[in-house]
This record gives C-alpha cells, sequence and structure tokens, in this order.
C-alpha cells in the first residue's frame, strides 16, 4: 500500500509540474463557467432552476472532454515510461507491478477529481452567487454529477491502461486513443441512434437496449445524470429513461465494472510484460 | 569470501534469438567484476536476469540466496542498479528524483543529501529539473540512486560511457570505496580499456556466451599475446640478426616476441649499443588482449 502511495505522489508531484493539473483545471473552469453563464440565457429566469441546467450543460461536457482528458494523460503511462526507459529503474527498485500501475491509477484519478471538483465547482460557486432559490435536490444532483464525472474518468483512465500496456509504442497508444474516445463519444450514440430511428422505436426490446446502453460508459454517464430529477424534463433523456429499467446502483455498478475491467486486463498484461 | 550472486546454466531466449546461452559463473562479496562485450553481447540481458526483470528460459539465477524474480522483494532492497543510458522523469528535480526513489527502499529522506555530495552533485545542481542536466549529471544522479540503502550488489550497466576523464576517474574511487565496504560490483563495459585495470576479474561474453573469465593476469597468461619489440638502427647498420623482424615503413624494424623470449631478444639486440638510435617495446594493450578472445572464439 505504501508504495502505491509513494508511486500516487510522484505521477501528482509530475503533474504539477508539466502544468497537466493546471491546465486542466483551467480548461474545465472556464468552459463551465461559460456553459453556465451563457448557457443558461436562453431560458431566462422563467422557472426552471438555474442549476438544473448547468447540470444539463455540465453532462454533456464531460461526456466529451473528461474521456479526451482521461486518454491523454494514462494512454502513455506504461509504453511512455518503458519508452522514455524509467521503466526499468522503476521496476528494478522493490515494488510489484501492480503497484506500479496502482499508483499511477491512484494519482492519475487524483489529478483528474481536482481538476473536475474545482473547474466545475467553480461555476456552481459563480451560480450561488447570482442567484438563488436553488434548492437542496438540485445541489444533490450536482455533487452527484461532479462524483460521476469523476468515475467516468476513471473509466478511461483504465482503458487508457490497457491500451499503453498493449501497445508498443508512444504513437500507437495515441492512435488507438483517440480511435477509443471517437467511437465510444460519437461513433457508438450516432449508431444507436440509427438503429432507433430506422426501427421507429420498434426494432430494439428494451432489455438489448438496455444491455447496449450500459456497453457504452459514456451512455451510462449520460442515463445517470440526465434521466432523474429536474434535468431529465431538460435534456430530453426522459424519453429513453422512461422505459429503460436501469436503476442509479446498476449504472454507478456499470461504471464501475469499466473501471476494474480493464485495469484487470491492463495489470494481467504488464505483469508478462518483457522489459 | 561468500557467494552474492549464482548462475548455474542460465539461458534467456527471445523468440528465436538466444540472448544468454548456458551462462554459469559465481560472484562474490568485495569484488569487482567487469563484464566486457560487444553492444548486443547480452550484458545487459545478464544485467536483467540478476535484477529479476526477467526469468531465465532454463537454468537458475540466485542473488543473495533467493530467486529475484520471484517472492517479497526483499532482495531487491539489497540491490542497486545503474541502467545503461540512465533516464529520469525530466520536471521533477533532482532532489525530488532521489527522494522518490529513496521512500521505495524505504530510505531516510535525509540521507539523500550525504549522497549528492558522495557523487559530486552541487545541491544548487539537485534543486535543479533533471531536464536541465548534462550528461554528466545525470549519470551522478543515476549513480546516487544506485547507492541508496547501502546496497550489498551494484549492477552498473556502461556506466562511464559518455563521462569525461576526470569524472571517470572520480567514479572509479567511488568504486574502489564500495568495495571495500564489501559490496559486489559488477560493470559492464564495451571495451576493456575503459576499466583502466579497476576490475579484480574480468567475464568476456560474446553472442550470449562467456568465452573468458579471470583475473587480467590470468587472461594475460592464457592468450600469451606477443610484446612488439622495434627499433631504429644507426647510420651504417642496415639489419639485425636472429628473430623475425620485419621492416615498417618508417625504415623502423620490428618484432613480436613471445613473453618469455623477450628478455633474450632485448639482450640481444642491445649487445652492441652503437647500432641502435632508438628501440621501443609496446606490452599488448587491453584492446589486444580482448580482440584476442573475441577473435579466438570465431575460429573455434
Amino acid at each position: 500500500m505504501t508504495n502505491i502511495i509513494i508511486v500516487a505522489r510522484k505521477e501528482i508531484q509530475e503533474g504539477l509540474r508539466n502544468r497537466w493539473v493546471l491546465a486542466t483545471t483551467l480548461l474545465l473552469a472556464a468552459l463551465a463557467l461559460t456553459l453556465s453563464f451563457l448557457g443558461s440565457a436562453p431560458t431566462g429566469n422563467v422557472g426552471v432552476n438555474r442549476l438544473d441546467v448547468v447540470i444539463v450543460s455540465l453532462s454533456s461536457l464531460t461526456i466529451f472532454l473528461i474521456p479526451l482528458i482521461a486518454l491523454l494523460i494514462s494512454h502513455d503511462a506504461i509504453v511512455g515510461e518503458a519508452e522514455r526507459g524509467t521503466m526499468l529503474l522503476l521496476l528494478s527498485y522493490p515494488l510489484g507491478r501492480s503497484e506500479v500501475m496502482l499508483g499511477k491509477f491512484l494519482g492519475h484519478v487524483s489529478i483528474l477529481a481536482f481538476a473536475t471538483l474545482f473547474g466545475y465547482g467553480a461555476s456552481a460557486l459563480g451560480l450561488a452567487l447570482t442567484s438563488t432559490g436553488i434548492d437542496i435536490e438540485s445541489w444533490r444532483s450536482f455533487a452527484s454529477m461532479v462524483a460521476s464525472s469523476v468515475l467516468l474518468g476513471a473509466v478511461f483512465i483504465a482503458i487508457g491502461y490497457l491500451i499503453s500496456t498493449q501497445a508498443s509504442e508512444r504513437s500507437t497508444a495515441g492512435g488507438i486513443a483517440i480511435g477509443i474516445w471517437l467511437f465510444f463519444v460519437l461513433i457508438y450514440d450516432m449508431a444507436l441512434l440509427g438503429a432507433l430511428v430506422a426501427g421507429q422505436g420498434q426494432a430494439l426490446p428494451s432489455r438489448l437496449l438496455d444491455l447496449l446502453l450500459v456497453a457504452n460508459p459514456t451512455d451510462a454517464y449520460r442515463l445517470l445524470n440526465l434521466s432523474s430529477g429536474g434535468a431529465s424534463a431538460l435534456s430530453g433523456m426522459g424519453g429513453i429513461a422512461g422505459h429503460t429499467r436501469l436503476s442509479t446502483p446498476v449504472l454507478v455498478g456499470a461504471l464501475g465494472l469499466w473501471t476494474v475491467l480493464p485495469l484487470a486486463v491492463a495489470n494481467f498484461i504488464f505483469a508478462r510484460r518483457e522489459v | 569470501m561468500t557467494t552474492t550472486v549464482e548462475l548455474t546454466s542460465a539461458s534467456k531466449r527471445y523468440g528465436k534469438i538466444e540472448a544468454t546461452k548456458d551462462m554459469s559463473f559465481a560472484l562474490k562479496a568485495g569484488e569487482t567484476i567487469a563484464l566486457v562485450g560487444h553492444n548486443g553481447a547480452g550484458k545487459t540481458t545478464l544485467i536483467k536476469l540478476m535484477l529479476g526483470l526477467i526469468r531465465p528460459t532454463t537454468g537458475s539465477v540466485k542473488v543473495l540466496g533467493e530467486d529475484p524474480a520471484t517472492g517479497d522483494f526483499a532482495v531487491r532492497q539489497r540491490l542497486g542498479y545503474l541502467p545503461e543510458s540512465v533516464s529520469f522523469h525530466m520536471t521533477l528535480t533532482g532532489r525530488e528524483t532521489l527522494a522518490f526513489y529513496a521512500r521505495l527502499k524505504r530510505v531516510a529522506v535525509s540521507h539523500i543529501d550525504t549522497l549528492f555530495e558522495r557523487v559530486g552533485l552541487s545541491p544548487e545542481a539537485a534543486n535543479r529539473p533533471v531536464r536541465t542536466y548534462s550528461k554528466g549529471m545525470r549519470q551522478r544522479l543515476g549513480l546516487a540512486q544506485a547507492l541508496l540503502g547501502e546496497p550489498r550488489i551494484l549492477l552498473l550497466d556502461e556506466p562511464t560511457s559518455g563521462l569525461d576523464p576526470a569524472l571517470r576517474r572520480n567514479f572509479y574511487d567511488l568504486i574502489t570505496e564500495l568495495r571495500g565496504g564489501g559490496a559486489t560490483v559488477l560493470l559492464s563495459s564495451h571495451a576493456l580499456t575503459e576499466l583502466e585495470d579497476r576490475a579484480d576479474r574480468v567475464i568476456i561474453v560474446n553472442r550470449g556466451s562467456k568465452i573468458a573469465d579471470g583475473t587480467l593476469d590470468e587472461l594475460r597468461k592464457l592468450a600469451r599475446l606477443p610484446t612488439r619489440i622495434s627499433v631504429r638502427l644507426a647510420n651504417g647498420a642496415s639489419s639485425l640478426e636472429g628473430a623475425s623482424w620485419s621492416r615498417t615503413a618508417e625504415g623502423r624494424l620490428e618484432a613480436n616476441v613471445a613473453p618469455e623470449d623477450k628478455i633474450a631478444l632485448l639482450r640481444e639486440v642491445t649487445g652492441d649499443p652503437s647500432m641502435l638510435a632508438d628501440l621501443a617495446i609496446t606490452e599488448p594493450t587491453l584492446d589486444d588482449l580482448y580482440a584476442h578472445f573475441l577473435n579466438g572464439q570465431k575460429t573455434q
């Protein structure tokens, strides 16, 4: 356990030094503030809770940005160190390979959690200062949105490690990472939407649709945040949410599984990788 | 002396390439061993086997009595390793880098200042990012991390390549100090001359096999390399009797003689000093010795 924390600490130190932490926090804060103040302009002040609007905007932002950031930090974690030659020295130290990977995971998730918390927190704070009448229920949704964004980040960090242990070169890992991002964030949903439209809602049995939704972590995240409370009415996800029987624990479980499985497979491959 | 590292017919195969073939040797405490071979001869593979980073395909490797590739890594606590062309995380400072490795080896971080001093890195340099380091400074930092926790075995892969002569001298002084403390020091190198007679024992490897193992004196005796005697004759004299002299382009006469005939020939040549304008004796260099063993293996 100590070794995991030592490795995590070094990752965070590096993240601070090479400005990753600063850059992601500022990027998320800037986009979140823009969305929360400009994005809510059309709704004006007519009844709708402004924080609910922000949750919808930020969730959509998360789906695009967080997987991308997570893959950018993680795809190079193993193959990059191997290529630079630092891995050889690290592995000659008295620590196991799984400790190396779990330490990196802990460090990278902490960086992402910090950036999300402070980036999105900035917009929430701005909103709290400028508007009144935000109920506790909306705050709870906001907190769970931030937490699940970090969880979505953890999923893609784990996927990034899997790419990183498989690839033999950094550039290959980078290419695969971009491909994975495009697939989960854009192509998958387009295909799913296409299938739904083509079948006019009849082609897919609801059980299969449920399965298809949890088979993509970004969809699981979307359902988790956009189908409940005040957000469902705003996002148009209420329609789908009405049909599925996917409850919050199932969706969180799916995201958890999406983290643990790639991490376990990456660990397995890394343990057998020749250095 | 106690044995610290023992390889018993260890082989390592990568696909079809045999990086190490049937390698057996034992290293003892307080010994400085030079592992010499061309690039790609299998030196790094041997070091990785001793570190437990890879497992032998056949045979066994024992370090401090244990298999380094399994167990709780207690053995690695007592090992120091300097990789060939060592690299670090560029954005961290030298101090942060060494503190990270110290924590992993459970060495008190307060000890690292003495280490910086020992390898000759100034406190000012230690607080700079590694990115700004010269090759020599990086090598010093690499050596500092290898020295963490008073290792009983030091595995140094091409430690002096790229170092200037002053640094190299400084480096070998450190090695001598460590040997005095009873550590086993293994230095790998691609040329025997790099080692400047610092090693107690030389192991020459080529294409994954061990082709020579012994002290430099033992290897010299085994090789029986000839001494070259070169003379320039005084005006008037045209040739010498006896040994097979050959004439060089500069007009000198040269002869290669076996070690045991050397004195006799010298006595003969210097019998009439007025005949000679100049005399030079060239003993076989370490490079000649190395070449002898490598060529010997090719003809087998």
